[in-house]
Order: structure tokens, then C-alpha cells, then sequence
């Protein structure tokens, strides 16, 4: 069965959106840990960011939010940030506390492959990656490997990257590991056509768009209607 | 060793903190430039065209009506083309940029000085071009708007966080990360991951060299202190470079008082180096403040991070209030008009007690008339 993993933004909803999200049929969360220079995201993220911050959601208070949605749901939860929270906190540290707060995983955006082996965490890389470094950050990732499926920031797109069907084939000539795809995938048909390839996707920007919109109730039948898509895959 | 510890670092700066989308092209980009650098054709045509185009070597001058009983020396970089060093690191990543094969170029700026002197090398090399610049710095320094479209370039406003420098990378680095295989990124500091602060530092190190020379040949020997305005550091690192195996030169670097990452700020990641920041406890970038709108910048180049805590240099702070009287004084006395940026050089360079300073006068204040005309 194909995964559907769903990024929320830290914040005083998030809980509760996230078990919205679960109940729609996710198998996995993120949570965004807002950044101030968020180099990776594009408009959606980066303003839920500001909001978050503005908020005041610093690192001590998206742990709080991590551990309450653990309280709430029971899949992998993933807090996903940037390397300068984790200069600021230290990188042991958060990993000891997100782990008590109950994370399952980590993402940074920015750090490379093979910085900081004392935080285990999914590797990205991206279509401009190269097979030997595919191959590398396989070697290094935490459970499943992010396909970044564009070049270009987060953000729902008007049509799923042409460059994920030679990314995907590229991954799977090197490692075994599980392939999940992100960046760009917002609707059912994008969901169905790059799960049809990866082995899970991800949805960040248009979940998020879909909560401040339609709140709890519109982000459950979002991911449900994400999750009949996949499944028919 | 991780990747980071080992690839362009200065001690614990530097390195290569970037979305995975770009390590390729920081690979390519550092392949090119050590093959670029060997290669004495290309130092050969940088030469001619700094000579030719930019109008290198530039002056040094003896300001007597500044400081009497004192000789206080300026590097005239403020009578490069398009008015400041910039020009320097333009030209040398343009011809970069071509021998990779790239025909289109972004780039950040504050001032508006790195985006004039990208659009004027774009111009001449006819590629296409994109500057990046924070709302606020558009308003503040709307000359160089006017003169960036003249060129041909295309002026991005950016309308988020602080519509200043910051944002203005941010952008330029998102742009980038989406047009990666078609687009050149070429940075205007010794700042960003690795290879740009090394290349930047090389490319602006003919500051320092001729001006070391020219030291030398007015007054037979080595200036006591040198004095250059630290915003993301480029001038001053290309002025640094000359003297940094003189130890009995002080290196003086001089921040916008309000912009003092150096002097006030902690260790942290921001634009894809590790290096002095100005953020909060909980690592989020702090919002910088000055009056010159090229030193309004809460990070600084990992070297010189690193030239401070290794005691090669220090970092001293002067406020908007001191800059502006320096300029006003240079104005006056000798009859040139600094940018607010090397006003703040200035004002440091008349505090110290050395005898014979030389300062990085690094551009001119054709900009910032408006800016100085407001605050009366």
C-alpha cells in the first residue's frame, strides 16, 4: 500500500489538525518548525511560518505541539526545520527531546548528507542529484528517502514534475530503500500519478491552504480524498 | 569529518548549508572555478577588462583636509565603473558564468551597488539578467532601481520579512534552487556556501594587493592600521587580503552599530554558511537596522567570523549618527561624497589613534543623497 504523508506547520491547531489528518488517512505527519529564511519553501510554507513565529511558536513551544499531537495520534511524526534551530538548540539535545516529546524521524532542509550523523534523518535529494549521491544520502536516510519531485521550492504545482519518473528510476537503480515523493503534489490526479511510481508522497503547501480555509473537518475529507486516490493506484 | 567540517570551512565557518537541489551546482561551480583560476587566460582577460572597462588600478589619495597631523590614506574603489568594488567580483563571476555556459544571472542587493554591477558586466557580456532587491531598499536607493532597468536588467521587488538585503537573497537563492541548470548565482559578498566565499574573497583581493603596493610607494612602508566597512565583508576581505601576513598591520573592520553581527551576534547557519549572526536564542535571524542600506545585513562572510576569533582582526561598531557626520566631513574637506557604507570606515579611522591609516573608500555617495538630504 502506497503512503500519504501530510505536513502540518506547528501551531496551536496542529493537534487537532492532525488528527483530522489521520482520521482522513494518513500514515504520516510532519511538522513544520518554523524558520525565519526558509530557503526550501515557497510562498504557503513561508508565510505559515511567519504566522507560526509571529505566534510564538519558537523550538520550545513546537516540541510542546509535537508532544501533544503524539497524545492525540499514533503514526510517525516528523518534526521537519533548518539547521539554524538546531545550532541554536544543539543537535543532540533536540534530537533527545523531540524523541521524548515522541518523535519518530527528523528532516532539515538544509544540512548536507553528511553533516551531523548524531541526528538520523530522512535525506532529501532532488532532480539535479546525481546517482552516486542518490546513492550516498540512501545510505545515510532514516527509514524512506524524500524525492524532492521539482527543482524549486515547496508549493503546489499546475501539473506533477516531468522529472519525477526519471528521478524515481534512477533511485530504485541504486537502493532498496523506500522512495517518497514531494514538493509540487497537490491534487488527486498529481497524488495518484506520482504514487503510481513512489512508494509514498507527501503534501504540504495545499494541506496547509486546505486548514486555514476549511479547518479540521476540510482537511479530513482533503486527505481522505487524497487517500482513495492512492489506494486506487 | 562531515562534509560541511571538511568543504570550505574557516575554522567552524563556512561550509555548504543548501537545500540538496544546489549541491550539484555548487560542484560545478567549484570544478569551474579551480579550473578558471589555473587557467592564465582567464586572469589575462579579467585584467584587461578591470583595466579597460572598470578603470583599475584605482587611486590612492592622501586626505590632508580630513585628518591634518595625521596621514589618513584612501583606496579609492568609490572611482571603479558603476561607482563602487562590486564591479571587482562582477566581472570575475561573469566570465565565470560564460565559461560554464550560463546565460542567465541572479542576484541579490542592498545598496544597489552589487545590482548595478550586475547588470552593467551582464550587459556586456549580453546575458540575462535578474536583481533581486527588498522593497525597502528600492524606495531608499530608487537611483540604482533606474539605473539597473537602463542596463537591461530585471528589478524583483521582494515584499516579505524586511524587504531588505536578507530577503533579497532569500530570493535570489529561491530563484536559483528553481532555475538551477539554466541560471548563474552570481553573489555580491564573501558570504553563501562554499565556493562563493573563497571565490569572492579572490576576485576582490586586487583591493588589497594594489593597495599595498601603492602604500609602499608613497610612503616606503606599511600602513599602522587598515579600515574598511563590514557588511557582508567584501571590501573589506579584498583589503584584508593584502596586509593579513603583515602582523604588525591592524586590521580594523567596522559594522553599522545596529547591523553587528561580528560584535554582537552568535553562531548560527543563514544563507548557506555558518558564520556570526545576529538571531535569538532560539536560532531565528534577527532583523538588522542601519542607515546604509549595504551594511543592513544580519550575517557576515565565515572568514571573517573566523579573522575574529583567531585575534587577526577586530570588528569595531559606529552608529548611524557617526557615519553621517564622517560623510559630511569628507564632503566638506575634500571635496568627495562617500557611500554611507564607507562612511562608517571613515568615522572609525578618525577615532583610532594610529598615524598613517589607510581606509577602503569602497563607493560613492551618488546613492544616498536622498538618504542623507532626509536626515537633514
Amino acid at each position: 500500500m502506497k503512503r500519504l504523508s501530510i505536513y502540518l506547520m506547528a501551531g496551536a491547531e496542529t493537534p487537532e489538525l492532525a488528527e483530522a489528518a489521520v482520521a482522513g488517512g494518513a500514515d504520516l505527519l510532519e511538522l513544520g518548525f518554523p524558520f525565519s529564511d526558509p530557503l526550501a519553501d515557497g510562498p504557503v510554507i513561508r508565510l505559515a511560518g511567519e504566522r507560526a513565529l509571529a505566534a510564538g511558536m519558537r523550538t520550545r513551544a513546537c516540541l510542546d505541539c509535537l508532544a501533544e499531537c503524539r497524545r492525540r495520534v499514533a503514526v510517525p511524526l516528523v518534526p521537519m526545520t533548518y539547521a539554524s534551530l538546531l545550532e541554536a538548540y544543539g543537535y543532540e539535545r533536540f534530537r533527545d527531546d523531540a524523541h521524548a516529546a515522541g518523535a519518530t524521524g527528523f528532516i532539515v532542509a538544509d544540512l548536507p548528507i553528511e553533516a551531523h550523523p548524531e541526528l538520523p534523518r530522512v535525506q532529501l535529494v532532488a532532480p539535479t542529484t546525481p546517482s552516486e549521491r542518490i546513492r550516498l544520502a540512501a545510505e545515510h536516510t532514516d527509514g524512506w528517502l524524500y524525492l524532492v519531485t521539482v527543482t524549486g521550492t515547496t508549493g503546489a504545482r499546475s501539473a506533477l514534475s516531468s522529472q519525477l519518473p526519471e528521478l524515481v528510476e534512477r533511485a530504485r537503480a541504486v537502493t532498496d530503500v523506500p522512495l517518497y515523493a514531494g514538493f509540487g503534489i497537490g491534487t488527486r490526479e498529481q497524488a495518484a500519478a506520482a504514487a503510481a511510481i513512489a512508494d509514498g508522497i507527501v503534501v504540504g503547501s495545499r494541506a496547509i491552504q486546505v486548514a486555514d480555509e476549511s479547518g479540521p473537518d476540510g482537511l479530513r475529507a482533503f486527505v481522505a480524498s487524497l487517500r482513495a486516490a492512492i489506494d486506487a493506484v | 569529518m562531515t562534509q560541511a567540517e571538511t568543504i570550505g570551512t574557516y575554522g567552524p565557518y563556512g561550509g555548504r548549508y543548501v537545500p540538496e537541489t544546489l549541491v550539484p551546482a555548487l560542484d560545478e561551480l567549484e570544478a569551474g572555478w579551480a579550473e578558471a583560476r589555473q587557467d592564465t587566460g582567464y586572469w589575462a582577460e579579467l585584467d584587461g577588462l578591470l583595466r579597460t572597462f572598470a578603470g583599475r588600478p584605482t587611486p590612492l589619495y592622501l586626505a590632508e583636509r580630513l585628518a591634518p597631523g595625521r596621514r589618513v590614506y584612501l583606496k579609492r574603489e568609490d572611482l571603479c565603473h558603476t561607482g563602487a568594488h562590486k564591479i571587482n567580483n562582477a566581472l570575475g563571476q561573469a566570465l565565470l558564468a560564460v565559461r560554464l555556459g550560463k546565460r542567465r544571472v541572479v542576484a541579490e542587493t542592498g545598496a544597489g551597488q552589487h545590482g548595478v554591477a550586475t547588470a552593467t558586466v551582464c550587459a556586456r557580456f549580453g546575458l540575462e539578467c535578474v536583481v533581486y532587491m527588498g522593497a525597502e531598499d528600492i524606495r531608499r536607493q530608487h537611483p540604482n532601481v533606474e539605473r539597473m532597468r537602463l542596463l537591461g536588467a530585471r528589478v524583483e521587488s521582494v515584499e516579505i520579512g524586511t524587504r531588505t538585503l536578507k530577503e533579497a537573497m532569500s530570493e535570489a537563492i529561491r530563484d536559483w534552487i528553481t532555475n538551477v541548470e539554466t541560471t548563474y548565482y552570481l553573489i555580491g559578498s564573501c558570504a553563501g556556501p562554499h565556493p562563493y566565499p573563497a571565490l569572492v574573497r579572490e576576485l576582490q583581493e586586487v583591493i588589497g594587493r594594489e593597495a599595498r603596493a601603492q602604500m609602499l610607494e608613497a610612503t616606503g612602508r606599511l600602513p599602522e592600521a587598515v579600515v574598511a566597512a563590514v557588511g557582508g565583508g567584501s571590501n573589506a576581505i579584498g583589503m584584508f587580503a593584502g596586509f593579513l601576513d603583515d602582523p604588525e598591520v591592524r586590521l580594523v573592520g567596522v559594522e553599522a552599530a545596529d547591523a553587528a553581527s561580528l560584535g554582537r551576534g552568535r553562531t548560527g547557519v543563514l544563507h548557506g554558511s555558518r558564520s556570526a549572526i545576529l538571531a535569538d536564542e532560539d536560532g531565528q535571524i534577527l532583523d538588522a537596522h542601519s542607515i546604509s542600506a549595504g551594511l543592513d545585513y544580519p550575517g557576515v562572510g565565515p572568514e571573517h567570523a573566523w579573522l575574529r576569533d583567531t585575534g587577526r582582526a577586530e570588528y569595531l561598531p559606529i552608529t548611524d549618527e557617526q557615519a553621517l557626520a564622517a560623510f559630511h566631513l569628507l564632503a566638506e574637506r575634500e571635496g568627495i561624497i562617500p557611500a554611507l557604507e564607507p562612511a562608517h570606515a571613515l568615522a572609525q579611522a578618525l577615532l583610532l589613534e594610529e598615524e598613517l591609516v589607510l581606509v577602503c573608500l569602497s563607493g560613492r555617495g551618488d546613492k544616498d543623497l536622498q538618504t542623507v538630504l532626509e536626515r537633514g
